[in-house]
């Protein structure tokens, strides 16, 4: 475990105990049983919200509490920890970090207080198709006046149904591949134009598929420059990659658990299974790589708080981390539970569907390990 | 200025003393040359530069940085070590002082040896100057290691030892050897007592035995009625048991956080760059073989999580010396990084890393073909990859022996 200061260590053990009495697994069980459209419970977020965790990135002029990715990587490893639904990564930490290095003034005042106190929702609008590839960014915008019209589609949005506002990345010039040529776009999700299909994934959670047609916004739109959007751009994604680490690596915490007192208690053969070498030794291997990843998940948060040069490529090495080692651990749930491991009734499937999305959102292990190869030039 | 800056200005302020120093009393021509590796395993006494460099390294005390003053160690903070660390990687100085005296013993003996026996002991480890080994294995004591039989009877004013230890590294050179012997018969793990043992008494005699890689650093170790004076009993009579394990601690630290590095053999550039070299790149700059370049990352990204795992334990453990939970992983992960690369490498270099001497192979391809068998030991000796987990699933995961 980093080394946390006071306000870390506060705002941790807060989001510990909101989440173990307000938020545990069984909330998200309810959830997705309720056909709740959102995706999450718009009650839990207002105390989430309330409780500050909406603002933690956001400086206090905007109405947020300034602190920094640690922290919020911290509450998100907690809520991680039970599955709890909520736009904290989509709005808190991704939309936020858009506004916070790719901003105007007047678009940090107009979105980050909304944002601080939960009021407004923002996302991130990327990939156009079933694999993470942001420099295949193809939705066209194109120039209209003084502003602009954006149309093409966008895949597997998170939040994207609920969202009221979405940094969307488009194609101002150049051709899909091309890292030059790519603008980000602030556009309200109840544009004329925009059409929202909210998409039933395994996760239950709030994913949408977008489509824009000729989906008018003004020059103020604009964040950042026009076509230099990829480098803004990925470094968003890097904070992004950072922080659904962290969650990923509380909720791979959490099914180790849960395996673990399973191996402690389920007795065959007259005494608890984990008394097996064959489980023993794959419990020891699965304790080996989550000492490894929190290393890595920390390190990708720290460095982006120090504003560390290589932030990139431990991002990069957080989220493939802990997309193999949620992989594995998820796995291995439902295999040490044994029959009951596959039964709906049980939480393992509840992980097992939320790791894998986690997974291939922002970057599955493989397209990290490529991108870090790259980034070290080979 | 906050504390934090006011510790970060010392570190400077420390920085450019290290710098100052090595710059006056590192030999350039040492540049990445492992002396204390050379010393340890070749029995060679060093002379020339690397004589000098160890000399001047010993009597300052920054061969072992973190020892005690008083016992001739650097007496430096766990971050200044670091920064001298860093200091000497810039300039590819490699630390002169080193072996099982540094890693192993010396961290025990500053803990559970006696004022006397820290004394004694701790200044020739900190100058390179004797050598220790450890005398632990014996033929039917390897993982069960609490079922070793080498005896130690009480003659009043001295122990009289006999029996075989096995696998004792370094054996042949060693001027000192640190053993677990048995001093009551009726107990297991209760009736082991650690003991010095000086390796030039009557009756020890050593035969190194020869492996896969062609070398051997490995010895047989034989004790006939060798007699060994009581005050080198270290830790109550009985109790060795607990020493030595706590020893095996920092062995497994050191051990694993060599991964990667330690024992590496061959050329010291990275995987990426050799396999530029044998593999050739592709119109992109990329390592040509797709699938090798990916494996190539998926080691380096697992070095990297490793050595932000070895920087996240020294800032965990910086205000107590004890190594804590994560280090219990650090063997294991270590070892298999360490085995990893040497497969690694062997593959990228095609058949040119098959070869065993002569004609035909440079001096580094047979270095990392030796590296590589010779690296099959790591998750062999020091406890199994095996005992490892088991250890972990015992102590840390709470998990119970089978009945």
């Amino acid at each position: 475990m980093a080394i946390l200061n006071e306000e870390q260590t506060m705002l941790r053990d807060a989001a510990k105990s909101w989440v173990s009495e307000k938020s545990p697994v069984t909330a998200f069980r309810k959830l997705r049983d309720s056909g709740n459209v959102d995706g999450f419970d718009r009650a839990a977020w207002a105390e989430m919200a309330e409780m500050g965790w909406a603002g933690i990135l956001i400086p206090e002029e905007f109405g947020g509490s300034g602190l920094d990715y640690l922290t919020l990587g911290l509450v998100l490893e907690e809520t991680g920890r039970t599955l709890t639904a909520s736009p904290l990564l989509s709005s808190a930490l991704v939309a936020t970090s858009a506004l916070l290095l790719g901003g105007s003034d007047a678009q940090k005042k107009e979105w980050l207080p909304k944002f601080a106190s939960g009021k407004a929702i923002g996302t991130l609008a990327l990939d156009e198709g079933p694999h993470h590839a942001p420099a295949n960014t193809a939705l066209a915008a194109t120039r209209d006046g003084k502003g602009w019209k954006l149309s093409g589609k966008k895949s597997f949005v998170p939040d994207g149904g609920a969202a009221d506002v979405i940094a969307v990345a488009a194609r101002t010039s150049g051709k899909a591949g091309d890292t030059n040529g790519i603008t980000l776009f602030l556009v309200s999700g109840n544009s004329p134009g925009l059409t929202r299909h909210r998409l039933k994934t395994v996760d239950s959670r709030g994913v949408a598929n977008l489509t824009f047609e000729n989906v008018s916004v003004g020059a103020d739109a604009v964040l950042g420059a026009v076509d230099q959007g990829f480098s803004l751009l990925e470094s968003v994604l890097d904070r992004a990659r950072a922080g659904l680490a962290s969650e990923m690596l509380g909720a791979a915490v959490q099914s180790f658990d849960v395996t673990l007192e399973y191996l402690k208690t389920r007795v065959q053969f007259g005494q608890a299974i984990g008394t097996f070498q064959a489980l023993q030794h794959r419990a020891a291997k699965m304790f080996t790589e989550l000492e490894l990843t929190r290393s890595c998940v920390e390190a990708a948060l720290v460095g982006i708080d120090r504003g560390a040069n290589d932030i990139p490529a431990l991002a990069s090495l957080a989220k493939a981390r802990a997309s193999e080692l949620w992989h594995l651990v998820s796995n291995e749930m439902v295999q040490m539970h044994g029959g009951i491991g596959m039964t709906d009734a049980h939480d393992s499937g509840l992980y097992l569907k939320r790791a894998r999305v986690a997974e291939a959102t922002f970057g599955g292990a493989s397209f990290h390990r490529d991108r870090y190869a790259t980034l070290m030039g080979y | 200025m906050s504390a934090a800056e006011s510790l970060d200005a010392e570190l400077e302020s420390f920085r450019a003393e290290a710098r100052d120093w090595l710059a006056k009393n590192f030999p350039p021509s040492l540049a990445n040359v492992d002396v204390a590796m050379a010393s340890a395993m070749a029995g060679v006494k060093l002379s020339g530069n690397a004589g000098l460099w160890q000399e001047r390294m010993g009597a300052k005390g920054w061969g072992t940085p973190t020892w005690p003053k008083q016992y001739g160690g650097g007496g430096l903070s766990p971050a200044e070590a670091r920064v001298l660390t860093q200091e000497m990687n810039r300039i590819g100085a490699r630390n002169p002082i080193g072996g099982m005296g540094v890693m192993m013993f010396g961290p025990t003996l500053l803990e559970c040896g006696n004022e006397e026996q820290k004394a004694r002991h701790a200044p020739g480890i900190v100058t390179g100057q004797v050598r220790w080994c450890q005398g632990y294995s014996e033929p039917n004591a390897g993982s069960d290691l609490a079922a070793l039989r080498t005896q130690a009877v009480d003659m009043g004013d001295h122990y009289l030892v006999n029996g075989q230890k096995i696998w004792t590294s370094g054996a042949q050179y060693a001027d000192w050897c640190f053993c677990l012997v048995r001093t009551d018969n009726t107990k297991k793990h209760e009736g082991i007592s650690f003991l010095l043992i000086d390796m030039r008494s009557p009756g020890i005699e050593v035969r190194p035995i020869k492996l896969i890689s062609g070398f051997s650093p490995f010895c047989e170790t034989f004790f006939t009625d060798v007699k060994v004076p009581k005050e080198n009993l270290m830790g109550p009579l009985n109790g060795g048991w607990t020493i030595g394990k706590r020893l095996l601690q920092f062995e497994r630290a050191g051990l694993g956080s060599g991964g990667g590095s330690a024992g590496r053999g061959g050329d010291a550039r990275g995987l990426d760059q050799i396999a530029k070299d044998y593999v050739g790149v592709d119109d992109k700059g990329r390592i040509a073989d797709p699938d090798l370049r990916a494996r190539i990352a998926q080691h380096q990204m697992d070095a990297k999580a490793f050595a932000l795992t070895i920087q996240r334990a020294q800032a965990e453990a910086k205000s107590n010396m004890n190594p804590s939970a994560v280090t219990s992983i650090m063997k294991n992960a270590g070892s298999r990084l360490q085995q990893d690369r040497a497969e690694l490498l062997l593959e990228i270099m095609g058949q040119q890393g098959l070869g065993w001497e002569g004609d035909g192979f440079a001096g580094d391809e047979i270095a990392a073909t030796r590296a590589w068998l010779g690296g099959k030991a790591v998750t062999i000796y020091g406890g199994t990859y095996e005992i490892q987990n088991n250890i972990i699933a015992k102590r840390i995961l709470g998990l119970l022996d089978h009945q």
